[in-house]
């Protein structure tokens, strides 16, 4: 019976995601609030199913009890995350809760099967950054000074960073981390959201050469500690983020391609000087021809998605433990061996429906800081998803970032977690606008908030 | 995307705001992401293969559990490895040919882990592509789902006139179809048995340090390439003097000096007035040690660059070695002299030798070779075909054409006449590769063509150790494979 059941499972947990995915699409052609909501509730409805469906399936398998009480406490808790958002704040964009959850239940169920320690840590992460975060958008309302605080952020973020780069420990080659009491935090996850906005702070009013010059100065301080300190992926978020939003702050395209061009001649000269950037070229290019060593990582990676084909091994059936960091920077190979190529891409799908809806919201604003610090975040998470993933199915070299919501690491899942109710807040503001715009502005030019 | 347009305000209300740049992001995002998207696919649907089949991939391992390992057969159908089971349900792997196919087929072992094709297409041979719903079933039920085959390109007519062609001597023998690259052949020996394999370790083991048991010849072994190698000293010779080569003119003695090397024609033979292509039809060592102080020496590696020395042959799925050739303009006089005639320190594999030869026959295209022709699933449905695909030109059809012509005398009246007068047309070069110190141990060398209109042309490499001169021991053998082929 169990292996119709987990045969059987395999396919229905495609299609609860592939149908998910496509509402998350959809919703964006309904215009009636009637329809938008049916299709949420919908969502919601595949979501428990999926979550039920995978840990099902993984107490099919390890037949520990404890799997069945820990679904509970997940479903518990998803079920108030859900409602909370619904009752505290009625605005609140559903589709971003609905997402958030969606891509944290595929996170429990993938970092269960590989370590039930692991996932324990992972939820009660979960829990409390949800309970920190579920103020945020209420403080975005009341808390107008957060655009006035530019040089604390400035000053806060490279002294963290510059702190890493100085005692971290070394992990894989990249100083990226230090402990403190056990718990080992990334200060670059939280660096990049006060870095947003200071480059927000910085050029939402002024605009003119001196202040872009100064705004570049703060931020390539950023960046070369961040490539000093070895982490290659996070200094490319860093360099990312800036140029876009320095680009949509002064509409001028020729920041955005002279910035890009000077990133290739510093991509370039990166590559001659640095051994560490080399290895991971030639471990993108031809990983076989370096798989004992530098392309090991790479090649498991690809190993584990080719052998799980666009079906997958179903949970619990392949061998995603072959692949060294795989709860962290290379989850997205596990999804894919074990819940198939299909479900991997739906997946980015959903990533991308993410990205979509920030972006859509930052549009939507009308203050101008909001909307880069939206803009921001919105193109921090981008950039996360597309490096982090294109890295491991080796569509581009390898920078060691994690999947955002899903990957195992509290840093990231907090940052990430605080990411979603900023934005979150920022719709609610939108809503509240929208409305009172509706009424007082029939005559007057809106007015700058 | 707005998801309540009614109850915003128009886009455009705030005239220091514009939307622009915001579409030009969100579009650049959508295309990275669509790019990722679609080569993941890309990689799911080609590139996967290169890396599961990677010996690395401790996954296959997995596979054992549930699937049946699927047959080799032959491209006629005759099952070359085939898995069976007793009545317990234990399987074996059973190779019904013995020692017939061993290299190239290679084994499967628990213990010894495996080789040839058996290596090769491994990961095919443990994936059932059988209908999804007896697969279902078979999960259910908790039965072994039955793998796929692997249809190969062997022949076993080519390769049992081969393998008794070859007799008791060391050698190896590849027969290929130079307009497709599909390799008919492939035989090595000494041999083993594939059946016994566990068995026999020990002592195949001990005897690999003399013996080479296990080294597939024909597609790993290293030699001296002899006189054959003077296809490629004409080729250079012909690329150096486009418009004077056919006016060479040399008066062999019997053997020539320079400086202090001297260099003799086979057997003391003398083959007084000779032109390129009576040197080659004749394989005038001297005349050949006298075309090679001519050339210029970098121009020559360039030649035997783009001839695929010194690097990985394009081939597909097949272990193959590093052909040598170290010549360049600063080389001494003896080692040009050496080289020109296929001494010296120059060293190929037979199947090499093939492939220049096979690029003769195909007007200067080199198809690559492969044995996987496609695999199927056990009731005969087609999984994955691997359509020949050539890799480019090694010369001109120009150049082809004269090699052509020198090969075709070579076998009508030179020292292939063997392969004279028989229904069909035959082409070649004959070789005796000298080797070790004493003088006269020499290597049986014949690699060329035979062309009938009715068929297809087929090529085939002959290497016969210890054996002596290629007329008297290569040509035989390969006469006997035309003759299976042609008949």
């Amino acid at each position: 019976m169990s292996s119709i059941f987990c045969e059987a499972s395999k396919y229905l947990m495609i299609i609860f995601f592939a149908l998910y995915t496509w509402e998350c699409f959809s919703v964006f052609k309904r215009k009636t609030k009637e329809h938008q909501n049916t299709i949420f509730r919908r969502q919601i409805l595949l979501l428990f199913l999926l979550h039920l469906n995978g840990y099902m399936v993984l107490f099919d398998q390890t037949e520990n009890p404890k799997i069945f009480i820990f679904y509970g406490a997940q479903a518990v808790f998803f079920i108030i995350v859900i409602s909370s958002y619904k009752l505290l704040y009625e605005k609140s964009a559903q589709l971003l809760v609905n997402n958030m959850c969606m891509l944290m239940a595929i996170g429990f169920m993938i970092i269960s099967r590989l370590s039930y320690e692991k996932s324990i840590k992972q939820f009660t992460i979960a829990v409390g950054s949800m309970i920190l975060a579920l103020g945020i958008p209420f403080l975005i309302q009341k808390i107008s000074f957060i655009r006035k605080l530019t040089w604390l952020y400035a000053g806060a973020g490279l002294l963290a960073l510059a702190v890493v780069a100085a005692i971290g420990a070394a992990s894989y080659g990249a100083k990226i981390s230090f402990s403190i009491a056990g718990v080992t935090i990334q200060p670059s996850e939280f660096v990049k959201i006060i870095f947003v906005f200071f480059v927000a702070g910085m050029l939402y009013q002024k605009r003119g050469f001196k202040q872009v010059a100064i705004t570049t100065a703060v931020a390539a301080a950023h960046v070369i500690i961040l490539v000093v300190s070895k982490d290659l992926g996070g200094a490319l978020i860093f360099f990312v983020v800036y140029l876009v939003m320095l680009y949509v702050a002064t509409g001028n395209p020729f920041y955005f391609i002279g910035g890009l061009g000077s990133g290739c001649v510093a991509a370039m000269i990166a590559y001659r000087l640095f051994s560490h950037v080399r290895v991971r070229v030639v471990a993108w290019q031809d990983p076989l021809s370096v798989i004992e060593k530098e392309g090991y990582q790479i090649c498991q990676s690809l190993f584990a998605i080719g052998t799980g084909g666009w079906f997958g091994t179903g949970l619990n059936q392949g061998m995603p433990e072959k692949i060294p960091k795989v709860e962290q920077d290379v989850v997205f190979s596990a999804i894919s061996e074990e819940l198939g190529g299909i479900f991997a891409l739906c997946l980015i799908m959903v990533c991308m429906s993410c990205f979509l809806m920030f972006l859509n919201i930052a549009m939507q604003l009308k203050d101008r800081f909001y909307k880069l610090v939206a803009l921001g975040l919105g193109t921090t998470y981008g950039f996360q998803v597309f490096l982090t993933i294109g890295g491991v199915i080796k569509f581009i070299p390898s920078t060691g970032v994690t999947l955002p919501l899903v990957s195992y690491g509290g840093s990231s899942l907090l940052s990430t977690i605080i990411i979603f109710a900023i934005i979150q807040g920022f719709y609610i503001l939108r809503e509240r606008e929208g409305k009172e715009h509706g009424y007082k502005t029939a005559k007057n030019n809106p007015k700058e908030k | 995307m707005d998801i309540k347009p009614q109850k915003t305000t128009p886009k455009k209300s705030n005239p220091s705001v514009n939307n622009r740049e915001f579409a030009v992001i969100t579009y650049c995002f959508i295309g990275l992401f669509l790019c990722m998207m679609g080569y993941f696919a890309y990689f799911q649907v080609v590139k996967s293969e290169d890396f599961i089949n990677n010996p690395y991939n401790t996954r296959q391992e997995n596979f054992e559990k549930s699937v049946v390992r699927g047959k080799i057969l032959s491209a006629q159908g005759e099952a070359l490895a085939e898995t069976k089971l007793n009545e317990q349900g234990e399987e074996t792997r059973v190779y019904p040919y013995g020692n017939l196919f061993s290299h190239i087929i290679g084994y499967s072992s628990k213990a010894h882990g495996r080789s040839g094709v058996e290596s090769w297409a491994n990961f095919n041979l443990l994936r059932s592509n059988a209908f999804f719903l007896e697969k279902t079933v078979n999960k259910v039920t908790e039965e072994k789902s039955i793998g796929d085959n692997v249809v190969t390109t062997l022949d076993y007519t080519l390769q049992h006139a081969a393998y008794q062609a070859l007799g008791s001597y060391q050698g190896a023998i590849v027969v290929m179809e130079p307009s497709t690259g599909r390799i008919l052949a492939m035989v090595s020996k000494p041999d083993f048995d594939p059946n016994t394999i566990d068995a026999d370790w020990d002592r195949i083991v001990a005897d690999e340090n003399e013996e080479s048991l296990l080294l597939n010849r024909a597609s790993s072994g290293l030699y001296p390439p002899g006189s054959t190698f003077k296809i490629v000293t004409a080729l250079e010779f012909i690329r150096e003097n486009p418009s004077g080569y056919a006016d060479y003119n040399y008066h062999c003695s019997g053997s020539i000096q320079k400086d202090s090397s001297k260099l003799s024609c086979y057997s003391g033979e003398v083959h007084g007035g000779v032109d390129l292509r009576r040197s080659f039809v004749k394989s005038c060592n001297t005349s050949f040690a006298n075309i090679g102080l001519s050339l210029n020496g970098d121009h020559f590696a360039d030649t035997c660059k783009q001839l695929l020395f010194n690097q990985n042959l394009p081939v597909e799925k097949l272990d193959t070695s590093k052909s040598s050739f170290v010549l360049n303009g600063k080389s001494s006089t003896s080692e040009i002299m050496e080289t020109s005639i296929g001494q010296g320190k120059t060293l190929v594999t037979p199947l090499h030798m093939l492939m220049i030869t096979s690029a003769v026959a195909n007007n200067g295209v080199l198809m690559k070779p492969h044995v996987i022709d496609f695999t199927e699933n056990h009731d005969g449905g087609t999984v994955k075909t691997y359509a020949p695909s050539a890799y480019g030109n090694l010369m001109t059809e120009e150049e082809a054409a004269i090699l052509q012509d020198y090969m075709k005398e070579t076998a009508d009246s030179g020292t292939a006449s063997k392969l004279s007068g028989m229904s069909y047309q035959a082409y070649g070069k004959t070789g005796s590769a000298e080797f070790g110190t004493n003088k006269g141990d020499s290597h049986a060398w014949f690699t060329g063509y035979a062309h009938r209109d009715d068929k297809e042309d087929i090529a085939i490499s002959v290497i016969v150790e210890k054996a002596g001169n290629g007329s008297a021991y290569a040509v035989p053998a390969a006469k006997q494979v035309f003759d299976a082929y042609f008949q």
